[in-house]
């Protein structure tokens, strides 16, 4: 075959194959949207659900959802974002700096149910905690430092150089260039990097299973240490364990997960857009 | 006005009259926690994998190991016969792989060698948007729509390690793309100059000179996937079925049901004793999930070359 | 005061990398006038203006030998305050370089970190070094618009009136001129014949004609090593090292 020939043959193949991949993600998307849509209503998100989980809504587990979110935030940001600045602007090249690294890389590798594990043996059992939103939280949120820690390290970094040196230069300490310049020009891409992390932590599953999530519980929780339900525990029980549950119910709590967390998503993406453009450098 | 008396001393030695002493002891303070957050993910690591062990060993020391590796998986008769779980990570993991790193890489080149511009601006989000699916969605799916779909295939039920390993292919596609992407974007032009020059075609360009070049990222690409689909647990719990035995060898031994280890802590924890064996079991599973997936990542670290992450001495 | 504003002694610099910057320089900088250090890239220059206010200790495992004195004191010994030393000796770089904020917030920025903050010893620090720098009137009604909204002259002067605003004894300019067009060249080169009345200057010149336009004293560094210093009249009419008259005769450069 001549070399023309097997240029166009491959950009063929590579176009088709490439679709494969591309379009199944189209595909679960437009199912889920149209199976799901015509049971979110008013009350489907605002009603508590009532007899058993036949009737009334899911608000519980979306009000969870976002408490935990926030419970994973408390948790990740201060200690990432202090561990990041630790990196960009203290750590020196040394054996431990490396090893902090590694520590790191290894802990965004962890699977998402050894997390679990250890938030229901050391938060849970341990501390005492017991299934609450707050072991749920610390174990979102010891899950999620990796990723607070390396994007916001990469915005610090992406400061250039030139503003520290003007203001080193101009008197000022490490930590007052670090406070006045380097975090102001830092925020965005660490606000942004915080958001995507709190997205994935809302759609995780297995760190919550052992550590917070209850099924029916039509009341809101009371304090950091009762139950609560969540949107992904929910949506978990409901397919497997529920029999005779509608499937458009369970179309729907997909939707509305999917729906809270690709907003996120969405809002750290358009965060980040607006934030570039107003920078004036 | 002259110099010789500037409102700021000229002292060179520490401590001046104009700054208020407090903020050097404040600063010092913030440093030391900022020093302290530094050490933390180290902390946290270790404590996770101490932890593991404390729940774990336990089991170790009352089953002889030779007693955990053999194939039979039944807590309900004390028997805890591993083999089985480790299996069936393996092999969905395994099929995962195989079906992603060919698409993910296709696809990589496809964005950044073939595809014009607002192709791009559509893929690329879409592909973010995958990325951005939790995996209990896509086992959902999975559950539904596609098992149903591989049972009227005639599998005697959809629930397989090869439906497993389809949706799990998905998951860790963004994984492979985008590191991919990065490794094929950070090929220097002239490499790819250079063979255009000499009257290459662009295939044949892709193929000889940038792939090859772009080898290590992509190694570290397949690696990094192969981390995260040997950790997913919520998405095979769904939809790889749930049997804890190993599947016969023939042709089909994709199609039948297969439990990982992931799937097995997350469906029995909830109704175990705490301080049981059984209890103890799934945590020596948690270790082995660890240590192996720290491997993986440990490995891919060291390809990448230790992760130094410096501006370089220019200042 | 004595007469010497800055010595450097026998002063070696090698990289982390192993390169060797600077090889046993040995100059002396005196009061009140304009020393100019030139000599072709690479020689060490911004080199030695970033130990003469310690932004050198930015790179990390870099070694020195040899010490520098300013007022008779070194600046290297482990009790010296590193602020303190920088606001002495200000440092102007090659690419004006606004901080993101305002035209105030730029020549504030200095003084605030220091503990200033009444608004009338700022505002009349600000109106002062705005003079010396000669923009004061190009800004003076729109002090709260954007640094950045400056042109390349102006936004050069401004950081040479940030600078000023922090009243240096020693003003460290790192080729100021480079990139700006003519006029502002001269505006700047003009500014400091009237500030080296109150401040020291040391400077890394654009060329070697800037060099014998602006300069007291010179000193040629080549490849880290200074060739010969002194005199403008003696290093740029007739030196008597050969290479130097190669450099200023443009023979190489």
């Amino acid at each position: 075959m001549s070399r023309q020939r097997t240029q166009q043959l491959a950009r063929i193949l590579i176009t088709l194959v490439a679709a494969i991949a591309i379009i199944p993600i189209v595909i679960v998307i437009v199912f889920l949207v149209i199976n799901g849509l015509e049971v979110i209503s008013w009350e489907f998100l605002t009603q508590p659900p009532r007899n058993g989980m036949t009737e009334g809504g899911i608000m519980p587990a979306i009000v969870g959802t976002i408490l935990l979110t926030l419970g994973t935030a408390i948790a990740a940001i201060p200690l990432g974002v202090g561990a990041a600045i630790y990196l960009a602007e203290y750590a020196k090249d040394t054996r431990f700096t490396r090893a902090i690294r590694l520590a790191i890389v290894n802990l965004a590798g962890i699977p998402s149910i050894v997390y679990g594990l250890f938030g229901l043996g050391v938060f849970v059992l341990f501390l005492d905690m017991g299934t609450s939103i707050i072991a749920g939280s610390l174990t979102l949120g010891i899950m999620t430092l990796p990723v607070v820690i390396s994007t916001s390290e990469e915005a610090i970094l992406a400061v250039p150089q030139e503003f520290r040196l003007v203001s080193l230069s101009l008197g000022a300490t490490r930590w007052q260039t670090i406070r006045n310049q380097i975090m102001p020009q830092a925020l965005p891409g660490i606000i942004t990097g915080v958001i995507l992390g709190l997205g994935r932590a809302a759609g995780e599953t297995a760190p919550i299973l052992f550590t917070v999530a209850a099924f029916y519980l039509p009341e809101m929780p009371k304090s950091i240490f009762d139950q609560t339900m969540a949107l992904p525990y929910h949506l978990y029980v409901i397919a497997t364990q529920v029999p005779g549950m509608p499937l458009s119910v369970q179309y729907g709590t997909a939707l509305v997960l999917l729906f809270l967390v690709l907003s996120l998503t969405l809002i750290a993406s358009i965060l980040r857009t607006i934030m570039r453009r107003r920078r004036e450098w | 006005m002259a110099t010789t008396e500037p409102a700021i001393p000229v002292e060179l030695e520490a401590s001046e009259p104009g700054r208020p002493a407090s903020r050097s002891w404040s600063e010092r303070i913030i440093e030391g926690l900022i020093k302290l957050c530094g050490i933390s993910a180290v902390v946290i690591i270790t404590l996770i994998f101490l932890f593991l062990i404390k729940e774990g060993v336990p089991a170790f020391r009352e089953i002889r190991i030779a007693q955990m590796l053999t194939s039979r998986w039944y807590p309900i008769e004390g028997m805890y016969g591993i083999v089985p779980l480790l299996v069936g990570s393996l092999l969905v993991t395994v099929l995962a792989i195989i079906i992603a790193v060919p698409l993910g890489l296709v696809t990589a080149v496809y964005l950044g060698e073939f595809a014009p511009p607002w192709q791009r601006e559509i893929l690329k989000p879409l592909i973010e948007v995958l990325a951005g699916i939790p995996s209990i969605v896509l086992g959902f799916f999975g559950w539904l729509v596609l098992a149903p779909l591989i049972q009227s295939l005639g599998a005697p039920s959809g629930l397989t390690a090869f439906t497993g390993g389809i949706i799990l292919a998905y998951m860790t596609l963004p994984t492979i793309i985008s590191i991919t992407e990065d490794a094929l974007y950070a090929v220097p032009k002239e490499y790819r100059d250079g063979s255009l020059a000499i009257g290459a075609t662009q295939w044949q360009t892709i193929w000889r000179v940038v792939i090859p070049a772009a080898r290590s990222g992509i190694v570290i690409a397949v690696m990094l996937g192969l981390g995260r689909a040997f950790g997913e647990t919520m998405l095979v719990l769904l939809v790889t079925g749930n049997a804890a035995n190993i599947p016969e060898l023939g042709l089909d031994i994709f199609f039948q049901p297969v439990r990982t280890m992931t799937a097995t802590i997350a469906s029995e924890m909830g109704e175990v004793a705490q301080g049981s064996l059984h209890y103890s079991v799934l945590f020596a599973i948690g270790i082995i999930l660890f240590l192996i997936t720290a491997a993986i990542n440990s490995l891919a670290t060291h390809l990448v070359g230790g992760g130094k992450r410096r501006r370089g001495s220019q200042i | 005061m004595t007469s010497t504003k800055l010595s450097v002694e026998n002063l070696s610099y090698t990289f982390p990398d192993g390169t060797n910057a600077l090889r046993n320089v040995n100059l002396d900088i005196q009061h009140n006038e304009l020393f100019v250090i030139f000599g072709p890239s690479r020689s060490g220059k911004t080199t030695l203006l970033r130990l003469l206010n310690r932004l050198s200790d930015l790179i990390e495992g870099a070694e020195r030998e040899g010490d520098i004195h300013f007022n008779g004191q070194t600046i290297f010994s482990r009790t010296v305050d590193i602020t303190h030393l920088r606001r002495s000796i200000s440092m102007v770089f090659a690419i004006p370089t606004p901080l993101p904020g305002t035209i105030y917030d730029n020549m504030t920025y200095g003084l605030k970190m220091a503990g200033m903050s009444k608004r009338s010893l700022l505002d009349e620090r600000v109106h002062r070094s705005l003079i010396q720098a000669a923009l004061w009137d190009e800004v003076k009604d729109r002090l709260d618009d954007s640094a950045f909204a400056l042109s390349g002259g102006q936004k050069q002067r401004l950081c040479l009136a940030r600078s000023l605003a922090m009243e240096p004894e020693v003003i460290l300019l790192d080729n100021p001129t480079s990139g700006l067009d003519p006029i502002s060249t001269t505006i700047v080169e003009d500014s400091l014949q009237n500030l080296k009345k109150q401040y020291t200057i040391i400077m890394v010149p654009h060329s070697v004609q800037q060099a014998a336009r602006v300069a007291d004293r010179a000193a040629f560094l080549l490849d880290g090593e200074v060739i010969e210093y002194g005199e403008q009249e003696r290093i740029f009419v007739y030196p008597q090292e050969e290479r130097t008259v190669d450099y200023v005769t443009g023979r190489f450069g």
